[in-house]
C-alpha cells in the first residue's frame, strides 16, 4: 500500500522535476561553466576552438567600465525604483483601505491594472508621453511654467523615467499584498489603542506598521528580486542609452551573450547577477530574522 | 477662540470626519486618473488620424475617430499572425504547465515517500534564482536539439515552474487524506485518486495557475525575443518592439499595436482577477 504511493508520487514527480533540471538547474550550473570558458561566435563555427580560461572572464569583466556602468545603474534602478515603488503601494493600500467599502473594489482594480499590461506595450505609450517635443509630459511641465525636459534622451533624467514608469507599472502588486494584510489587522487592536489615547500617527506606529512588517519584508525580497532583472523598460525605450545611463546587467549579458555572441563574457555577467541576488536575499533574510533591533 | 474651538470639538469632530474623507477619496480619485491616463489616451490615440496625436496643443479627443491604424496592423503589418502566435502559447504554455505542476505539486503534499521535505525545500530554493541565469546555456542546447526558432523552443521553459508547483502543493495540504483513503479503499489506482478526487477538489487554484501562466507567457518578452528571429513566428511584445524602433513617428499606429497586445490580457484579469489576486496573496501571505 504504502509502496504504490512512493512509486505513484516518483511517477507524479518526474517530469516536473526533469524539466526543472533540464531547463533550469542544469543551464543555471552550466552558465558556471559557460563562464570559464572563452565560449565565443568561433566557438559556435567551430566547437574545436572552445578554450578554458579560468576566472579571466570575471578579471575582463571588473575591468570593464561598461559592467560598472551597468552595475550601478542597476543597483540605482533597484534601491530608488525600488523604495519608490513600495512607498507608493503603501501609500495605495492605506488610502484603499480607508476608502469607502463600495469603492475599494474598484480603486484596487483600477491601481492594478498597469501590472497586468504588457510591458513593451506600456513602455511604448510612455515613450510617447516622455517626448521631448510633443510628449504629455513636457506639454504640461510647459504650462505649469517650467522648462521642458528630454527625458529619455538626457542622462541625467533617462533612469528617473524609468523608475518613474516602472513605479507606475508595479506597485499595484505590492499594493494588493500590503491591502491584505491591512485587512486582517484585527479591529479590536485599534478599539484598544484608542481607549489608551493613541493618536491616529501614533496607531499607525505602533500598530499597523508591526503588523505590516511580514507583508513588507516579502515585498521588499520579490522588489529586490524583480529590479534587478530590468530589461524591458530599457530594451524598448532607450535601448540602454543615452550614454549607457539606462544599461542594465541583463541588457548588458543579452547583448554580450545573444548579440554580439561572447557567450562566456554574458555567462559571467550573468552569474554576477545571480551572486548579487544571493546575497541580497540572505541580506534581507538576516534583517528579518531580527525583528526591531 | 482656542476655547472656543475645544468646547465645540464634540460637535465638530463628524464634520472634521467628514472632511477627512472627502480629501481621502478626492487623493484616491486623482490617483486613478494618474494611473488610467496613459491606458486611456494609448485608446483614444490609436483612433486618431495619422499625426494627431503628435499635435500641439494635444489633443485629448480624435476629430475624427478611424480604425484606419488598426487595419495597417492587420493587413500590410501582418500582425494578426503574431497575435495567433501569443495565443497558442500562451494557451499552450497554461495546459503544460496545468499538468506537470499540478501533478508534482499534488505528489509533494499528499504521498509520502523518503526525502519528500528535502525536495520541497531545494524547489522553494530555487524561487530566488533569475531566469536569466540561465539562458544562455539553455539556447545552446536547444539549438544543439534544433529547437532554436520554433514554438517548442518557447515554451520548454514553462513546462513546470517552482511557482507552480509552490501553489498547488499549498493548496492540495488542506485535501482531507480520508477522502484520497476512500477512493483507495474502493480500488481506484493512485493516478485515479489525482483525477477523480484531488484535481476537482484543487480547481480553484488550478483556476489561478492557468491565468497566472497565461498572463505571464502573453506579456513574456526576454525569452520569446531570444527563441524567435523569424517574425511569422514572433508574439506580439517581441513584434512590437521591433516596430516600435522602426516606426518612432507613427504614434496613433504605435497606439494601435499597444492596444491590440495589451487588450487580451486586461480583459482576461478583469474576468478572471479573484482567482489571479488570489494567488498573488497565496504566495505572499504563506510565504
Amino acid at each position: 500500500m504504502h509502496r504504490t504511493r512512493t512509486v505513484a508520487a516518483c511517477v507524479f514527480l518526474a517530469p516536473a522535476l526533469a524539466a526543472i533540471g533540464a531547463f533550469f538547474v542544469g543551464p543555471v550550473l552550466a552558465g558556471l561553466v559557460l563562464s570559464l570558458t572563452d565560449f565565443d561566435i568561433y566557438t559556435i563555427a567551430d566547437s574545436s576552438n572552445l578554450r578554458w580560461v579560468g576566472l579571466e572572464q570575471y578579471q575582463t569583466l571588473l575591468r570593464d567600465p561598461l559592467f560598472w556602468q551597468a552595475l550601478q545603474n542597476t543597483v540605482t534602478f533597484v534601491v530608488v525604483g525600488g523604495s519608490l515603488t513600495i512607498l507608493t503601494a503603501l501609500g495605495a493600500a492605506l488610502a484603499v483601505w480607508r476608502a469607502a467599502r463600495t469603492v475599494q473594489a474598484f480603486f484596487r482594480t483600477v491601481y492594478f491594472l498597469p501590472v497586468v499590461t504588457t510591458i513593451v506595450a506600456a513602455a511604448v505609450v510612455w515613450r510617447a508621453w516622455y517626448h521631448p517635443r510633443v510628449g504629455l509630459l513636457n506639454v504640461a511641465l510647459r504650462w505649469i511654467g517650467l522648462p521642458a525636459i528630454d527625458w529619455l534622451g538626457d542622462p541625467r533624467w533617462a533612469m528617473l523615467a524609468i523608475v518613474a514608469f516602472s513605479v507606475w507599472k508595479n506597485f499595484g502588486f505590492h499594493m494588493v499584498i500590503f491591502l491584505a494584510a491591512l485587512q486582517s489587522i484585527p479591529q479590536r487592536l485599534y478599539e484598544a489603542a484608542a481607549i489608551d489615547g493613541a493618536t491616529g500617527w501614533q496607531q499607525f506606529r505602533c500598530v499597523t506598521l508591526p503588523m505590516l512588517r511580514p507583508a513588507l519584508s516579502f515585498v521588499v525580497l520579490i522588489t529586490v528580486i524583480g529590479s534587478f532583472q530590468l530589461f524591458a523598460e530599457p530594451y524598448v525605450m532607450t535601448q540602454g542609452g543615452p550614454a549607457n545611463a539606462t544599461l542594465s546587467l541583463v541588457l548588458l549579458m543579452y547583448r554580450n551573450g545573444f548579440q554580439w555572441w561572447n557567450v562566456g563574457y554574458g555567462a559571467a555577467v550573468a552569474w554576477v547577477l545571480f551572486a548579487l541576488l544571493v546575497i541580497a536575499t540572505l541580506t534581507l533574510r538576516r534583517l528579518r530574522a531580527r525583528p526591531g533591533q | 477662540m482656542r476655547r472656543l474651538i475645544l468646547r465645540h470639538l464634540p460637535q465638530l469632530q463628524p464634520c472634521v470626519r467628514c472632511l477627512r474623507r472627502l480629501v481621502l477619496h478626492g487623493i484616491l480619485f486623482v490617483g486613478g486618473a494618474v494611473v488610467l491616463a496613459p491606458l486611456i489616451w494609448m485608446c483614444v490615440a490609436s483612433v486618431m488620424p495619422e499625426g494627431e496625436a503628435s499635435q500641439l496643443p494635444p489633443r485629448w479627443w480624435p476629430s475624427r475617430p478611424t480604425v484606419e491604424h488598426y487595419a495597417v496592423l492587420f493587413s500590410s503589418l501582418h500582425l494578426g499572425r503574431n497575435f495567433l502566435n501569443s495565443l497558442f502559447l500562451a494557451a499552450a504554455a497554461t495546459v503544460l504547465s496545468l499538468c506537470f505542476n499540478s501533478l508534482a505539486g499534488y505528489a509533494l503534499a499528499k504521498l509520502p515517500f523518503v526525502g519528500r521535505d528535502r525536495v520541497f525545500a531545494f524547489l522553494l530554493a530555487l524561487l530566488v534564482v533569475p531566469g536569466q541565469v540561465g539562458m544562455l546555456p539553455l539556447f545552446l542546447l536547444l539549438r544543439s536539439f534544433g529547437w532554436v526558432d520554433t514554438y517548442w523552443g518557447v515554451l520548454v521553459p514553462s513546462l513546470a515552474s517552482v511557482f507552480g508547483i509552490f501553489l498547488v502543493h499549498q493548496y492540495a495540504q488542506s485535501i482531507p487524506d480520508a477522502l484520497l483513503d476512500a477512493a483507495r479503499v474502493d480500488g481506484a489506482s493512485e493516478l485515479r485518486v489525482f483525477w477523480s478526487v484531488a484535481l476537482p477538489l484543487c480547481r480553484p487554484i488550478l483556476v489561478t495557475l492557468g491565468v497566472f501562466t497565461f498572463l505571464g507567457t502573453w506579456n513574456d518578452f526576454l525569452w520569446p525575443l531570444i527563441v524567435l528571429s523569424d517574425s511569422s513566428k514572433q508574439t506580439l511584445p517581441v513584434a512590437l518592439a521591433s516596430l516600435a524602433a522602426e516606426h518612432v513617428q507613427d504614434t496613433e499606429l504605435m497606439m494601435a499595436s499597444a492596444v491590440l497586445t495589451m487588450l487580451p490580457a486586461v480583459l482576461l484579469f478583469l474576468v478572471a482577477q479573484r482567482a489571479y489576486v488570489a494567488g498573488i496573496l497565496s504566495g505572499a501571505l504563506k510565504f
